[in-house]
């Protein structure tokens, strides 16, 4: 991803950037940094849902209550969220700003899809007892898992607004740069949820 | 409705000490007269355009020196209070509360109010020209990222006279910190006040680390960059493995007190444990963040001042990198009492001596570089020289501390508290002093004199030897940290009250070197500083003092370590660099956006202090719509004309 990206900067450079460096490539190698970060933020909330998990005080246990089919829809939708986001880099690169946007809007509907089915699971795990006070090990679910579905939804008000921008300026080299970057984002976000997927939720019923 | 509002009233200002009384009315004369003095010399719209809206990285360089000097007054005074406590038996000077809520301040202001900001004012007005750029790599975060800090700082310090201090600690343990232990709102402001700051933080880190990979000038490869770039480098690597971890932690904290979370409570389940390791592995990384970038000033004043390369540019470089790895593997020695277990205090016990050996090795390539110099004794060198003893007494008491077993006798003692304040004010405060020394007629266009500047030095020095060499004695006699009074039957007293005239002879110090900057501010136009006035090595010193906003009219190479000592030697033999024409300069433009954006963080972290939900959303919405804006805004550079950039040149050097 990274190497088709900084490929286009190359390709794409400004005419006149006396000096200056392709703006689109800082910004692709600066949003890898942040990615990084975000691994360690992730990292914190694994390693504390670890320590905590079995720290239920009385109260009822996660593995208990998982609902595997609504937690295997969501892992299907997000990656297929995620397959839509390549196509739509795809499109991008082929110069079709409709196709784009299209995927692009495909890509938000599944994410929207997403949380949907995430508050749903929420709100059953709440009815059974399960809720944020409840205990260590309910925080440290409901913080990690959450922490993700807020990713998802920050991602999904980023997304509309580019689909925004792409509607009045088409693709250029500041747009391509931004979708580059929210592409780069999402699928991050995926890998993650495969991560929440093992240790939450297969861990937790195996 | 008036009872309510009394009530309110008194919950919500600091009432019933004479000390915060006159602080109120110090912070309300000083505002108004800020506020006077602007209205009336006309100066809000050059306040608005030239600094609150400013992306100049040497602007924003400077306000965050400025910011941290004033942070270090206000820490320095939460000092002088506490020496003065404890200088003598049975003081009554402040009571245990108000005691426990000036080392909480102390603390926090000084390693990330005063120490952080210093080191990124000298990132933001030095790296660049280091590296001949013209910008950082992102301008608009750079903003952004001041700004955030001193919302962030104003925030904390507001805690003062509204709401009520922290007072669980710099480093805020649990249970302490909890609704339990501590509910009234001062650890909310600790949180929104760190974390706030904190996103800036983490954001200057990679903003540098970008830069450094990215924009340095043609021929300037890895190794031959100038070890203060490469000290920043390896210090924006620490940040952004550790800066993340400080802010979950935070906020899992504030989940606790805020949501009803129990993450680190003692009842339901919570492990206030998994909290202290947490908040290490940030915080011993954080020495390390701090201390790197003086070690990166003593390379370049060493180098300069003894008019010799540096000795051993490899090894400095390698040793800073192994230094930024070790030090996340050290974090456990600051709880070997806690019962970890032998292994795990072995382990720990061993990287920590370990990183002695990488220090050791840069303190004899100072020496070497030294070593048959042509040495000259201006302030910035003093302050260099000053740091090495230091750091060593420093440094091996830190080896003493870091034996496992001996730490049992030592934690949390005033040995300790002497070996961190040697270690932190012998490393980072002299390294910065000199580093401020050192760049200052690069930063404003004139130089300090260096009278005033050598007897602050002497009684900085001086003040500090007698402040804590005590502590360590005293410290073995059994005194611990953060203890509010004592009897006369300890025996403590005499070691305390050297310690106190210790302390103000440093604050004297700070004293002269206000007046030194107060005296070069006045005669500035006397004073004026040539464009290489140290005869310097790196690339900062080519261009005019102070330096125009574009930096480098013509972008420079970086062939060599000291390109302007080679470019200066060449000269001297007649090689002159070809003539360039001069071509427009690509700029970013202003930006009212990062002053705007902060100022909603700080709405939405007051919010959140006082359980405000309303002003928080409302905090928050201001912050994603600031975000919005700047997505939707393309019109965000401009070029600066040839024309200009002449007429610049010829005024600040005479000739193009």
């Amino acid at each position: 991803m990274a190497q088709a990206a900084a490929k286009h900067g190359e390709n794409h450079a400004h005419g006149h950037d006396h000096g200056h460096h392709d703006p689109q490539e800082l910004k692709v190698l600066g949003f890898w940094f942040f990615l990084i970060s975000d691994v360690i933020l992730f990292s914190v909330l694994f390693a504390t849902f670890i320590v905590l998990r079995d720290n239920t005080a009385g109260g009822p246990v996660l593995s208990e209550l998982i609902k595997m089919p609504g937690v295997i829809a969501e892992t299907f939708i997000l990656l297929t969220s995620s397959f839509t986001s390549g196509l739509a880099v795809l499109a991008m690169n082929q110069g079709k700003v409709k196709q784009l946007i299209s995927w692009l809007a495909v890509t938000a509907v599944l994410g929207a899809g997403f949380i949907a089915l995430e508050v749903t699971e929420f709100i059953e795990l709440i009815h059974e007892g399960f809720s944020y006070t409840t205990s260590a090990a309910s925080g440290a679910f409901f913080t990690l898992v959450g922490t993700h579905g807020l990713h998802v939804s920050l991602g999904l008000i980023w997304m509309i607004g580019l689909m925004l921008q792409l509607k009045k300026r088409g693709i250029t080299d500041v747009t391509r740069g931004k979708i580059n970057v929210i592409s780069l984002y999402w699928h991050f976000l995926d890998v993650v949820w495969i991560f929440l997927l093992s240790i939450v939720y297969l861990m937790g019923v195996m | 409705m008036l009872e309510r509002l009394k009530e309110f009233a008194s919950e919500f200002f600091v009432t019933g000490d004479p000390l915060i009384y006159g602080a109120d009315v110090a912070i309300g004369i000083t505002m108004i007269t800020i506020v006077a003095v602007l209205t009336y010399f006309k100066k809000w719209g050059w306040l608005w355009r030239n600094w609150l809206t400013t992306v100049d990285h040497k602007k924003i360089g400077i306000m965050y020196i400025i910011a941290s000097i004033i942070m270090l007054f206000r820490g320095g005074v939460d000092a002088l209070m506490m020496r003065l406590q404890l200088a003598m038996p049975n003081m009554d000077f402040l009571h245990p509360e108000h005691y426990n809520q000036v080392f909480t301040t102390h603390g926090t202001i000084m390693i990330l109010f005063m120490a952080m900001p210093f080191m990124f004012g000298l990132f933001n007005v030095i790296v660049p020209l280091q590296i001949g750029a013209r910008d950082v790599a992102f301008p608009f975060l750079n903003a952004l990222s001041f700004w955030l800090f001193f919302l962030g700082a104003m925030l904390f310090n507001l805690s003062f006279v509204i709401g009520g201090s922290p007072d669980a600690g710099w480093l805020s343990y649990p249970p302490l910190s909890e609704l339990s232990h501590s509910p009234g709102v001062g650890q909310n402001f600790y949180i929104w006040g760190i974390q706030i700051s904190g996103i800036g933080s983490l954001a200057t880190g990679i903003n540098f680390l970008v830069t450094i990979i990215k924009m340095r000038a043609p021929g300037m490869k890895w190794m031959k960059m100038p070890m203060f770039t490469w000290s920043v480098f390896s210090t924006c690597i620490i940040i952004l493995f550790a800066f993340p971890i400080l802010t979950v932690t935070l906020a899992l904290l504030f989940l606790d007190r805020f949501a009803g979370a129990h993450f680190f409570t003692l009842d339901l389940g919570g492990n206030p444990m998994m909290y202290i390791n947490l908040i290490w592995m940030w915080g011993h990384p954080e020495v390390y963040i701090v201390v790197l970038p003086a070690f990166g000033v003593f390379s370049e004043i060493v180098s300069t001042f003894s008019r010799k390369k540096l000795f051993g540019y490899k090894s400095m470089v390698f040793a800073m990198l192994i230094i930024s790895f070790l030090s996340f593997f050290t974090w456990a020695h600051h709880f070997f009492t806690m019962g970890s277990g032998a292994d795990v205090n072995a382990f720990f016990a061993i990287t920590t001596m370990l990183i002695a050996i990488p220090t050791g090795v840069k303190i004899f390539n100072w020496l070497f570089t030294m070593y048959r110099g042509r040495i000259r004794m201006a302030t910035p060198m003093m302050w260099t020289l000053a740091f090495i003893p230091c750091f060593i007494v420093g440094g091996m008491t830190g080896v003493m501390l870091s034996v496992a077993p001996a730490d049992f006798q030592f934690h949390n003692s005033y040995f300790l508290i002497a070996h961190f304040h040697q270690v932190l004010i012998g490393g980072v405060v002299f390294g910065y002093f000199a580093g401020l020394y050192y760049w200052w007629p690069k930063m404003f266009g004139f130089q300090l004199e260096e009278k005033l500047g050598k007897w602050a030095f002497w009684t900085w020095n001086i003040g500090f030897y007698v402040c804590f060499m005590p502590q360590y004695a005293v410290g073995l006699m059994g005194m611990t940290r953060r203890l509010s009074t004592y009897g006369w039957d300890t025996g403590w007293w005499e070691l305390n009250f050297v310690s106190t005239i210790g302390a103000f002879l440093m604050g004297v110090g700070f004293l002269f070197q206000v007046a030194q900057i107060a005296d070069g501010i006045r005669k500035y136009k006397s004073l004026k500083a040539s464009a290489d006035p140290w005869d310097g090595r790196t690339l900062e010193w080519s261009i005019p003092s102070p330096a125009p906003e574009y930096n480098f009219a013509i972008t420079p190479r970086g062939d060599d370590v000291d390109e302007w000592w080679e470019e200066k030697e060449r000269r001297a033999k007649g090689i002159y660099p070809p003539e360039q024409p001069l071509e427009p300069i690509h700029m970013p433009k202003n930006s009212a956006i990062p002053f705007v954006m902060s100022i909603f963080w700080f709405i939405a972290g007051f919010g959140f202090v006082f359980g405000w939900l309303w002003m928080a959303i409302l905090g928050l919405a201001g912050v994603g719509i600031c975000m919005i804006a700047r997505s939707f805004s393309y019109d965000t550079d401009y070029y600066i004309p040839v024309d200009e950039i002449k007429r610049t040149e010829a005024s600040l050097r005479g000739s193009v």
